[in-house]
């Protein structure tokens, strides 16, 4: 049976008395073809290779270091990693709490923003505005580590001692003794959302800009207000992509490093769990980065670090894997 | 220069469709042929066997034997890169290669083939742009971008190209489709020039076209939808228009579908 | 369709003549301030988000210009600072920046090659190759994403799992740029694919119907044609690695002075790494310099990096 490669069932008929082949003479770059498709071919590779690598990496040296974890690795709250008394229970709850809460704050703006550069804004302002908004993008986060603990912090106290006067009594408010300046949690997720949001704004920016016209017309054309117009029409459309951004945006909160370790007041161990976003703490990021330069020779205390990368690299994986999913069906959807 | 085509039993697959069945033509050395039928009956399919750039699209393939006087394009070890050099190709579109210059379009094949040699190439694209009627009208910007002139030009940019590595056949996938009747006439003219050193094979969904410059016709037509396209009748493009054999060919020709 | 007229206390029910009186007597008043709302809140959002922006960009700029604009800072390094007894004023910046550069230079060098072949795999091969083409393509594009997802401080990890814990070599410059290229193969191969998705067809055809093999047509036809998309989005990406911290927090010992050999050097300096090391430090004036002069030369570069794609982008696109 004949293949792709065109060969057919008159190849058996071709006559041997055949002349040379139409291409004999020539280079027909078979050679090359081979050569440069496979470099194509062992570059994507080479991407699958590495993703695999991580995890196997990983996950090789962090098994035998929680072998020799004195504590439970998943439900310990301690954290000690020189020590070999390390536990995620903390790490986890700081990083999920602190990207969540993110998160949420950052699509309510980012789909306004969205439908603002979208459906609101003038042509010239729509088009400054998305500079503007990717220009937060261009901001190392270095930069937000030291503008959040050295500009924001103190004056994100008084924002915080208002909160804990008055809604106190919800646990998420709840004063922590101990941490103050406004370095806490709460703080982490303001400027994490400022972080993520670009991201989540550009993706909603461009789904909410194909909302096909004639769904948009036909919901004017039934007298729709704007607004209604965006609720029947384009927020229904663009709903599987601002999820699919929000969970990229997630997976960047998750993994933030270096603004987390500037802003997190450390805690010191032997704390009381609480559920305040009032608190301190670290998460899987700012511990790690936080630990490594100073245990660099030490084997055992790396070997906790890489522990708990696994787990964060875990973490996003779900998260990414989650919105390219949703990515997809979408697609195939509108295909 | 030019070969005979013998085409025998071919069947076009793309994937599980089948998009062309039972297909045997002859198609003379140094002459006209043109392809008509409806839209979707596979003529330019077809028409892409003959140069094997119906490999080009996932999943295409044949059945069959297509022969240039005595070789068999489709036999083992034969190269659909080398096939490609002994039969050129014409698309709709004019498509220059918008990177490059005139001169660099006219001579892309033989410079990407490894043609080296200043004055060589520089004496191919004026042989090239002069049979291609196109010498006059830009001999004095080779220098200037092939995406700088009009759709005309631009098409017989892209036969000078086709013809500048000296092929045997000349394909032409609806040529004029996108240009201007003006454009149009010139290219007719073009093509009834080439026939003197070319065999030259048209798709086209002009009749008037057809009859103005083939010297053979060969209808196409599919019995319905999904169905695999097939040739209906071919033969002189006099008798074609005038006493053709089928009926169906009748009515296409005389407008009654299609 | 029946949502339509939800925000309506004027026209409970959906049908379309019943929306018609709401023509006669002007939109109800709850659905005409629902959409002034809406507009209002959507106005307002935009705004607040420029808060951080201008804030962020006030602090930094009124902070740190004065050292970026003395040639000090680019031409001298920092060294002076240690040991004690040497001049320790000296607000250079010359070592962390050579440092962001080279090592940015050495990560490009690596993940743009193959970015880019793997972007031409994913498009050239993966769209025509053929079933099996097809298929491993499609672990790639999605190896890809889960590569764009990796956190820097992950990257940074895995390789000092490979470098030092199992390959049991001492950390050096280089091990920076691995971790930075594993966070820009992604960005890159994503922005190459879109380039080459957008060169039509046809001239791979006409590429092809001259008889010129599959590697020539890409490498002469397909990459001139995007070459101006593809180094946007190589710029890009590049301004994205080079703001990251953490890869050179735990893969590189601080130098505060000049050193070049990044394959044999046990540190190096950087902007983030200048910054992070000064900021425990901040009270004193000339760590305050150092730390706002960082960061103001690091945003410079990226959004020079930045601006310098944009503008390739927009001054070599090929016209069609």
């Amino acid at each position: 049976m004949s293949s792709i490669t065109g060969v057919s069932v008159g190849d058996g008929l071709s006559d041997p008395s055949d002349g040379p082949d139409p291409g004999a003479g020539a280079s027909t770059g078979t050679t090359g073809d081979r050569v440069f498709g496979g470099l194509a071919m062992g570059a994507g590779l080479l991407v699958v290779v590495v993703v695999a690598l991580v995890g196997i990496f990983l996950l090789a040296q962090a098994i035998p270091a929680i072998g020799k974890d004195q504590i439970n690795f998943l439900t310990s709250r301690e954290w000690n990693a020189a020590g070999q008394r390390f536990g995620i229970a903390q790490l986890l709850w700081t990083t999920v709490v602190s990207s969540v809460v993110a998160l949420l704050l950052a699509v309510p703006f980012s789909v306004g923003i969205a439908l603002f550069l979208t459906h609101y804004a003038p042509a010239w302002l729509s088009r400054i505005g998305a500079v503007l908004i990717d220009l937060l993008a261009a901001v190392p986060s270095i930069v937000y580590g030291i503008w959040g603990i050295y500009v924001v912090a103190p004056k994100f106290t008084h924002v915080q001692n208002f909160l804990q006067d008055w809604l106190g009594w919800i646990p998420l408010f709840k004063a922590v003794p101990g941490v103050t300046g406004g370095a806490t949690i709460l703080m982490v997720s303001v400027v994490l959302a400022v972080m993520i949001l670009p991201i989540i704004t550009a993706l909603s920016r461009e789904v909410f800009a194909q909302t096909p016209v004639t769904h948009k017309e036909g919901a004017l054309a039934l007298g729709a207000t704007r607004w209604e117009m965006i609720r029947t029409a384009v927020l229904p459309f663009g709903r599987p992509g601002v999820i699919s951004a929000s969970m990229l945006g997630l997976g960047r909160a998750l993994g933030e490093t270096v603004a987390v370790l500037f802003i997190l007041t450390a805690l010191p161990g032997g704390q009381r769990f609480t559920a305040s976003l009032m608190n301190g703490g670290a998460t899987f990021a700012s511990q790690i980065a936080g630990d490594a330069p100073e245990n660099q020779n030490n084997a055992d205390a790396m070997g906790a670090l890489i522990a708990a990368g696994l787990v964060l690299f875990i973490l996003t994986f779900i998260v990414n894997a989650i919105a390219r999913v949703i990515v997809e069906r979408r697609r195939e959807f509108s295909e | 220069m030019g070969k005979r085509i013998d085409v025998k039993d071919l069947n076009v697959f793309y994937g599980d469709f089948k998009a062309v069945e039972d297909v045997t033509m002859t198609i003379e050395p140094r002459s006209i042929t043109a392809f008509i039928g409806p839209s979707g009956c596979g003529k330019s399919t077809f028409l892409r066997t003959l140069n094997r750039m119906h490999e080009v699209i996932p999943g295409g393939r044949v059945e069959g034997s297509v022969r240039l006087d005595d070789q068999d394009l489709y036999a083992p070890g034969v190269d659909a890169v080398g096939v490609r050099r002994t039969v050129g190709m014409v698309f709709q579109r004019p498509n220059p290669f918008p990177t490059m210059s005139i001169r660099d379009n006219v001579t892309a094949g033989l410079r990407l083939n490894g043609v080296k040699g200043k004055k060589l190439l520089e004496e191919k694209t004026e042989q090239s742009l002069r049979g291609a009627n196109l010498w006059n009208e830009v001999k004095d910007r080779l220098g200037k971008p092939g995406a700088g002139l009009s759709g005309g030009q631009q098409q017989r940019l892209c036969i000078a190209r086709a013809i500048a590595v000296e092929p045997q056949v000349l394909l032409m996938d609806e040529p004029c489709s996108a240009l201007d009747p003006i454009s149009t006439l010139a290219i007719e003219d073009l093509v009834t020039e080439l026939k003197d050193r070319y065999t030259i094979v048209i798709v086209t969904h002009n009749m008037q076209q057809a009859s103005r410059v083939s010297d053979k016709t060969a209808f196409f037509n599919l019995a319905a939808t999904g169905k695999p396209g097939r040739l209906i009748e071919m033969n002189d493009t006099q008798k074609i228009f005038n006493n053709p054999e089928v009926s169906a060919t009748e009515d296409y020709i005389s407008g009654r579908f299609g | 369709m029946s949502t339509t007229n939800q925000g309506s206390s004027a026209a409970p029910a959906p049908a379309v003549d019943e929306a018609l009186p709401d023509l006669d007597t002007g939109r109800s008043g709850g659905r005409a301030l629902r959409n002034n709302a809406a507009t209002v809140l959507v106005w307002l959002a935009f705004l607040i988000a420029l808060i951080p922006l201008v804030w962020i960009l006030w602090i930094v700029v009124s902070k740190g210009w004065h050292s970026v604009a003395s040639m000090t800072w680019w031409q001298k390094d920092q060294s002076g600072a240690l040991p004690p007894g040497f001049d320790t004023n000296i607000r250079g910046a010359r070592h962390a920046i050579v440092g962001t550069v080279e090592i940015g230079l050495i990560t490009s060098l690596i993940a743009i090659p193959i970015a880019v072949m793997t972007a031409i795999y994913l498009v050239e091969y993966g769209r025509s190759g053929g079933r099996t083409n097809a298929r491993i393509a499609r672990v790639v594009s999605f190896m890809v994403d889960i590569l764009s997802g990796i956190p820097s401080i992950v990257a940074a990890l895995f390789v000092f799992a490979v470098w030092v814990t199992t390959l049991q070599q001492q950390l050096v410059p280089i091990c920076v740029a691995l971790a930075l290229t594993m966070l820009m193969i992604p960005v890159v191969t994503r922005s190459t694919e879109e380039m080459l998705k957008l060169v039509p067809n046809e001239l791979r055809e006409a590429s092809y119907a001259l008889g010129v093999p599959k590697w020539k047509t890409v490498v002469r036809v397909v990459l001139p044609t995007a070459i101006s998309g593809i180094i946007t989005g190589a710029l890009l990406g590049l301004a994205r690695v080079l703001g990251e911290t953490a890869p050179w927090l735990f893969l590189t010992t601080y130098f505060q002075y000049l050193t070049y050999n990044p394959a044999a050097s046990a540190g190096i300096a950087s902007l983030p790494t200048l910054i992070y090391n000064q900021s425990g430090n901040i009270s004193s004036p000339i760590s305050a310099d150092r730390v706002w002069g960082g960061a103001l030369t690091l945003i410079l570069l990226v959004l020079a990096i930045n601006l310098l794609g944009r503008l390739i982008g927009r001054l070599t696109r090929v016209k069609r």
